[in-house]
């Protein structure tokens, strides 16, 4: 199991770190402008069939735009609404169920009651009505997914406070006359910061995979901008004549999604003391 | 009996959330006359929206009106099909319906018989092989494994058609899609809910007493490892929601969810929030009905 683990860990983090130098170095790294049309070269496929040419290695889709630009570019916007939406989710739901464990009463009641019934709700259906509101862009983007998630930190969080409040340290420390904000800080929040970590790489992956869903439906970055969601939900159209185009956006999701999970999934295992003294065994 | 009472007052706060949310992106997104009426509206219709939604009211004498419109079932028309939204709506929740009963099937099944074969043979090669096909399950986009049944079984195989509701071949893609959608969820949670409860004291009891691995499996260890796996279905509902409408949307299959996102497009204001709010109640009913089973079967819920 442990050659498992370090194999997990070394090919999550092959995957994200190649695909966040992709979405960095994405002006140097795209061989086209991933918006210039050439209705010359339609529909071209891939180096590796019949028809193909390096000039355009993945082939070109219905506007003769360069498909494997598009994909590089595309990274960019899954990787920033992850990270960007994780975090709001991160500070919102941490903070309240920090607050709700270390303060309890009628606080806590108020914020837990809250967490149980938003945890009830679909959190697709809330982006949806927003969407259809407010239109989709970017800034709405990463915070419906950011505010979709905040409930798991909140329950997480306001577990373990209430555990970690009764440690000799943090009694130590109010004892000492620390006030609220100082112990939650300084002795609290340090002391969850590993399993926050871990469901927050976790989250990314769910995030991302809900971020491409609203692209493929049509409720995110509107065409013509590349997102892996709107290339493939383009690609379906041509299923028939090109199925190179849906198929490598769908390859190019899981690529990043399983990297994050393989890296999330070898974190939670690390950190699980039961597995460790299975391990250790 | 009083877990029952408690928990069935418990129905309302997660509907009443949903109306409040609804109702508040509706309000701040601006004029919510121009949002009903479209582009092409007279002025008089305007006056007349204006004092149906009560605009000139405080906020929550407004929030109060659309309460009660929405307890007698009235949404005002559907913009693109001149009929009642809620006539509109209710017309395709069979269709979801139908889908979400046989996706949830495969899932939960194949979820939880594959759970329990990981658990049995943990750490061996049908356990490393589930968790494989689980962690990959978990990184594929729905819409994504949609499309390539679709290209095998209907455009290369010809086996089934590609689109719509029309027999049961047509349901044959779209219930695989939901199902592997949720089945990686459900084979963790049983694997680990069945290690766990394997490791109890009854189990190494009976073992004691002399029942076979196979023996205390099925009769001592998974029966009591359905709790996880039950709770699991109460928090997978709202995301098996969301996998519906892509499911829905890859295979153009009459729904709920594929209904919503075309009057997106089409601007359609009181089809999607009545979409949304039917969707709501649906969930919240399954959640209660989830809680109620959980409750039946396991006494330590109804004593909490």
């Amino acid at each position: 199991m442990r050659a498992g683990l370090r194999l997990r860990v070394w090919l999550g983090a092959l995957l994200v770190g190649g695909l966040v130098l992709v979405a960095i170095f994405a002006p140097l790294l795209a061989p086209h402008d991933p918006y210039a049309q050439n209705l010359m070269m339609r529909l071209r496929p891939p180096v590796w069939a019949d028809r193909g040419s390096w000039t355009h290695i993945l082939g070109t889709d219905n506007f003769g735009r360069d498909l494997l630009s598009r994909l590089i570019y595309g990274s960019r916007l899954s990787i920033t609404v992850g990270l960007a939406a994780m975090v709001i989710a991160l500070v919102l739901g941490t903070t309240l169920g920090l607050v709700a464990g270390y303060v309890g009463g009628r606080v806590e009641h108020v914020i837990m009651r809250l967490a149980e019934a938003y945890q009830a709700l679909p959190e697709i259906l809330m982006a949806i009505v927003v969407v259809a509101v407010f239109g989709g862009g970017l800034t709405v983007l990463i915070l419906v997914l950011g505010l979709a998630g905040w409930e798991t930190y909140t329950r997480l969080a306001f577990n373990l406070t209430r555990s970690l409040r009764a440690r000799a340290y943090v009694e130590a420390a109010v004892a000492g006359g620390a006030g609220a904000g100082y112990v939650m800080w300084r002795h609290i929040l340090p002391q969850m910061a590993p399993v926050l970590t871990v469901v927050a790489t976790l989250q990314v992956a769910q995030i991302i995979l809900q971020e491409t869903a609203l692209s493929f439906l049509g409720l995110g970055l509107p065409p013509p901008t590349a997102t892996w969601g709107n290339i493939l939900a383009e690609g379906r159209d041509r299923l028939l004549v090109a199925p190179w185009i849906a198929n490598l956006a769908g390859l190019s999701i899981v690529l990043l999604v399983l990297g994050i999970n393989l890296l999330g999934g070898a974190l939670r295992d690390m950190l699980d003391p039961q597995r460790l003294s299975r391990a250790a065994r | 009996m009083r877990y029952l009472l408690r928990r069935l007052l418990l129905v309302p706060v997660p509907l009443l959330l949903v109306m409040g949310f609804v109702f508040i992106v509706l309000r701040v997104s601006g004029d919510p006359v121009a949002i009903y009426l479209g582009t092409d509206a007279t002025p008089e219709m305007e006056a007349l929206l204006r004092a149906e939604l009560r605009l000139d009211d405080p906020v929550l004498v407004q929030f109060w009106h659309f309460l009660l419109d929405v307890l007698q079932g009235d949404f005002g028309n559907s913009l693109q099909f001149r009929a009642p939204a809620l006539e509109v709506v209710m017309a395709r929740l069979p269709g979801t319906l139908e889908l979400l009963g046989l996706g949830l099937a495969l899932g939960l099944g194949l979820g939880v018989l594959g759970g329990i074969a990981a658990a049995a043979f943990r750490d061996r090669l049908p356990d490393m092989a589930l968790t494989v096909i689980s962690v990959i399950g978990q990184s594929m986009p729905s819409f994504w494994l949609g499309i390539l049944l679709i290209q095998l079984f209907a455009l290369d195989l010809g086996w089934l058609p590609t689109s719509g509701r029309d027999g049961w071949e047509s349901a044959v893609l779209p219930a695989l899609t939901l199902g592997a959608f949720l089945l990686p969820n459900f084979l963790m949670v049983t694997r680990a809910s069945v290690l766990e409860s394997m490791n109890e004291q009854f189990v190494a009891s009976a073992r004691a007493r002399g029942a076979g691995t196979t023996r205390a499996l099925c009769f001592h260890a998974v029966p009591n490892a359905v709790n996880p796996v039950i709770s699991l279905l109460g928090l997978q509902l709202g995301r098996m929601m969301g996998g519906a409408v892509v499911t829905e949307t890859v295979f153009a299959w009459p729904g709920v969810g594929r209904l919503m996102v075309a009057s997106i497009g089409q601007r359609d204001v009181p089809v999607v929030i009545v979409a949304v709010l039917v969707v709501a109640v649906t969930i919240v009913l399954a959640n209660l009905l989830v809680d109620l089973v959980q409750a039946a079967l396991d006494p330590r819920i109804r004593a909490d």
